[in-house]
């Protein structure tokens, strides 16, 4: 009767595993970067009751929260390449590169659901707070900065946590471009050696050691900048379905 | 009843009304043959506009199947996932243009070979003949992801970037995307699905035509020999009687069945 | 617009037909799992709770998308374990059965915390009265809690199938013949990627938007009846 599991076959994959870690990592630390970078101001201008300001940013979180990220990788990858103009422009070494391209579709994706995360968390600011930073003369500048947003980028955190977690389970989809990520060396060692238990049951473990140490991360910083919450009772979904 | 036991009944029901299953009885006669097919290699295995299954590969299963008396089924199956979905019984047999390798010899039996083809190298018209490791340093090679190419390219090309494409088209477009330099793929696929086509023009073969592997066979699970044996007879006896020539005259103009004359 | 499509246009169209069914099909599955899931989490059994806990964060510890390649490549291995060991004939699982499955079993963790948290938000004296009256379990489930968890279950609800939809394009990596993966073939024929992948893009947002409008109509029908604060 041969071994359940065929520890070979895991030993001699495992450093590309590790390699295919980093890239999961790599790819998922950049997009959340820009993406958190460009969804803070995205988000006060979602926000703003002039509409100029604030439908423009809606229809980009329409689009991009309505379609699935594969469709939108897709485009950035094989569709744009599809067009002289942009193969002679001066974006094609960037556009070439599938590295980039995934970067690009990424965080466009993030920056979306971020910055509907950010806007709703703005929207839950107690009328009370902004009344008490207008009535000491703060403009709207200072009033965003030592009152609106450190408390909205507080209040968000679960469900930014949640965004996290959910775009680190959506880098599973460049194994679908040329990006060689965890599931593409799970697929990859899969179709040479034929057992599903060791590519797939490597790479579970791979995703939950990450999943968790995200989870983890974040309780801490709830802990930290929460805290004074945590005497109410929040029926916070713990995990929204957040797949991309 | 409690409510979770009331629940495991509602589940049953509805699973068992949901999950619509296929039986197929195991048939060592092999009257039923389920043959897993790719789609995305033309000529041989194509998917028209109108969604059927058409190419040399399909042309010669459906004449294999006619010839062993036996009711066959396509299963398309994408590349990735090809030999997996065999050992797991989504199909019998595989009849995707598959080349026959040691490598794989040791997970699956192969038929005899149906045909057999080189591989070449495409590239830039203005890029020198010489498909030597020297002469593609620092070149990004584009190849099929998971077949003899790809092992070949990596491993006498290291001093080159190999950009693995999921599907044999998807070499070609890489390669007229500019996304790769020089691309290493099948010399018929080359030359229909690229080099004859518009997108093709400004590109030519590199360097020799590269045989790899022992020609192109049908896979069957190591238990399957009495089904290898018949894909086999069926062979020898389309060869025999002239169907192989009529099918492969439909596609192609030259020989290919790799037989030495 | 056929010609802008070189003649495609109905082989994508079929495509969605295949994507719809398996999102509704999921859908239902993924109510079903979602169920019995919560009713797990609540029961009085420790081991009904502990399995459901580990279902859930075995769920959410891992990407669909490998979810989805371990459901279809060892799913399909287990089933023929089992079946080689009863000595049954052979039973293959079509793609499409194991897409929908998979989605249904993924989301059915998500939906699972959502009933949880919906049955949580009905009072305990209405199950408690149903019981004094001498209601067995099963109709105090279905005439009593059932009906007043939908409310407060739909945002929840309506957030798992929107995700829900976009996560069927994932099939299309498993290699099923949805919408996805004829506008790959179309856009492999005719070398206009943009166009198909437009598209699909299109079609995904038409969607969406119906969904939105079809659930906030839902939520108002559920919702009648209820007093809403005035603040």
């Amino acid at each position: 009767m041969s071994p359940v599991i065929d520890w070979d076959v895991v030993r001699e994959a495992l450093p590309l595993f590790v390699r295919g870690w980093g890239v999961t990592l790599l790819l998922l630390s950049s997009a959340l970067a820009a993406g958190f970078v460009l969804a803070v101001p995205l988000a006060v201008l979602r926000v703003s009751r002039y509409p100029l300001l604030a439908l423009p940013v809606r229809a980009f979180t329409f689009v991009f929260r309505g379609t699935p990220l594969l469709v939108q990788l897709s485009l950035v990858y094989y569709g744009l390449a599809q067009f002289p103009a942009i193969r002679e422009s001066v974006a094609w070494p960037l556009l070439r590169d599938a590295w980039f391209c995934a970067w690009a579709s990424f965080t466009l994706n993030t920056t979306a659901y971020t910055t509907e995360i950010f806007a709703g968390a703005l929207r839950a600011t107690p009328a009370g707070e902004l009344e008490a930073a207008r009535a000491i003369g703060m403009d709207a500048v200072a009033q965003y900065r030592y009152v609106l947003l450190p408390a909205a980028l507080r209040r968000a955190l679960p469900q930014y946590g949640n965004e996290v977690v959910g775009v680190m389970h959506a880098t599973a989809i460049v194994s679908a471009v040329s990006l060689v990520d965890l599931t593409r060396v799970a697929r990859d060692v899969y179709a040479t050696s034929l057992l599903p238990l060791e590519a797939f049951g490597t790479v579970a473990v791979f995703y939950f050691a990450t999943t968790f140490g995200l989870v983890g991360l974040f309780r801490l910083a709830e802990q930290r900048w929460l805290g004074h919450l945590r005497a109410t009772v929040t029926v916070a979904p713990a995990g929204a379905a957040h797949a991309h | 009843m409690s409510f979770v036991s009331l629940a495991h009944k509602l589940l049953s029901v509805v699973v068992m009304a949901c999950v619509p299953v296929v039986v197929t009885a195991q048939a060592p006669d092999w009257k039923k043959v389920r043959i897993g097919v790719e789609g995305s290699y033309p000529p041989f295995s194509m998917i028209a506009a109108d969604g059927a299954l058409t190419g040399f590969d399909i042309d010669i299963a459906r004449a294999l199947c006619a010839a062993m008396k036996s009711d066959c089924v396509f299963v398309q199956q994408e590349w990735d996932g090809m030999m997996p979905a065999l050992k797991v019984r989504k199909f019998d047999a595989i009849v995707a243009s598959m080349t026959i390798t040691d490598e794989r010899r040791k997970v699956v039996e192969f038929t005899d070979p149906y045909y057999d083809i080189p591989s070449r190298w495409v590239g830039p018209a203005a890029m020198k003949n010489d498909a030597d490791p020297a002469a593609l340093k620092g070149k990004r090679i584009v190849v099929l992801r998971n077949s003899p190419r790809a092992k070949y390219v990596l491993e006498r090309y290291k001093d080159s970037e190999v950009l693995q494409a999921a599907k044999e088209p998807d070499v070609y477009m890489e390669l007229a995307a500019g996304r790769g330099d020089i691309a290493f793929g099948s010399s018929v696929v080359s030359a229909d699905a690229f080099l004859k086509r518009p997108e093709g023009k400004g590109y030519r073969q590199i360097g020799p035509l590269v045989k790899l592997g022992d020609g192109v066979g049908i896979a069957v699970r190591k238990d399957d020999g009495a089904l290898r044996d018949r894909f086999n007879a069926a062979l020898k006896a389309i060869k025999a009687d002239g169907t192989y020539r009529k099918v492969a005259a439909r596609y192609f103009d030259f020989d290919v069945s790799g037989d030495v004359k | 617009m056929n010609d802008l499509l070189h003649g495609y246009g109905p082989v994508v169209a079929g495509g969605v037909g295949v994507t719809l069914r398996i999102a509704v099909g999921s859908l239902a599955m993924a109510c079903v799992f979602g169920l019995i899931g919560a009713l797990a989490r609540l029961s009085a059994s420790r081991i009904a709770r502990v399995l459901a806990q580990v279902y859930t964060t075995v769920v959410r510890g891992l990407p669909e998308l490998v979810l989805m390649l371990a459901v279809f490549y060892g799913g399909q291995y287990l089933v023929n374990l089992a079946t080689q060991a009863a000595g049954w004939p052979d039973l293959d699982i079509p793609p499409a059965t194991a897409g929908t499955l998979t989605i249904g079993f993924i989301f059915g963790a998500y939906l699972a915390e959502t009933f949880r948290g919906a049955f949580l938000a009905i009072p305990r004296g209405q199950a408690e009265a149903a019981r004094a009256f001498g209601y067995p379990p099963a109709r105090i489930l279905l005439h009593v809690t059932l009906p007043q968890m939908v409310r407060h279950a739909i945002p929840g609800f309506a957030n798992t199938w929107l995700v829900m939809v976009k996560a069927t394009a994932l099939v299309s990596l498993i290699g099923l013949d949805d919408m996805i993966h004829r506008a790959s073939l179309a856009a492999a024929s005719t070398r206009e990627p943009f166009t198909f992948y437009l598209l699909t893009a299109v079609i995904y947002l038409a969607i969406t938007s119906v969904s939105i409008v079809a659930l906030r109509a839902l939520e108002t029908r559920f919702s009648l009846g209820v007093r809403r604060l005035d603040f």
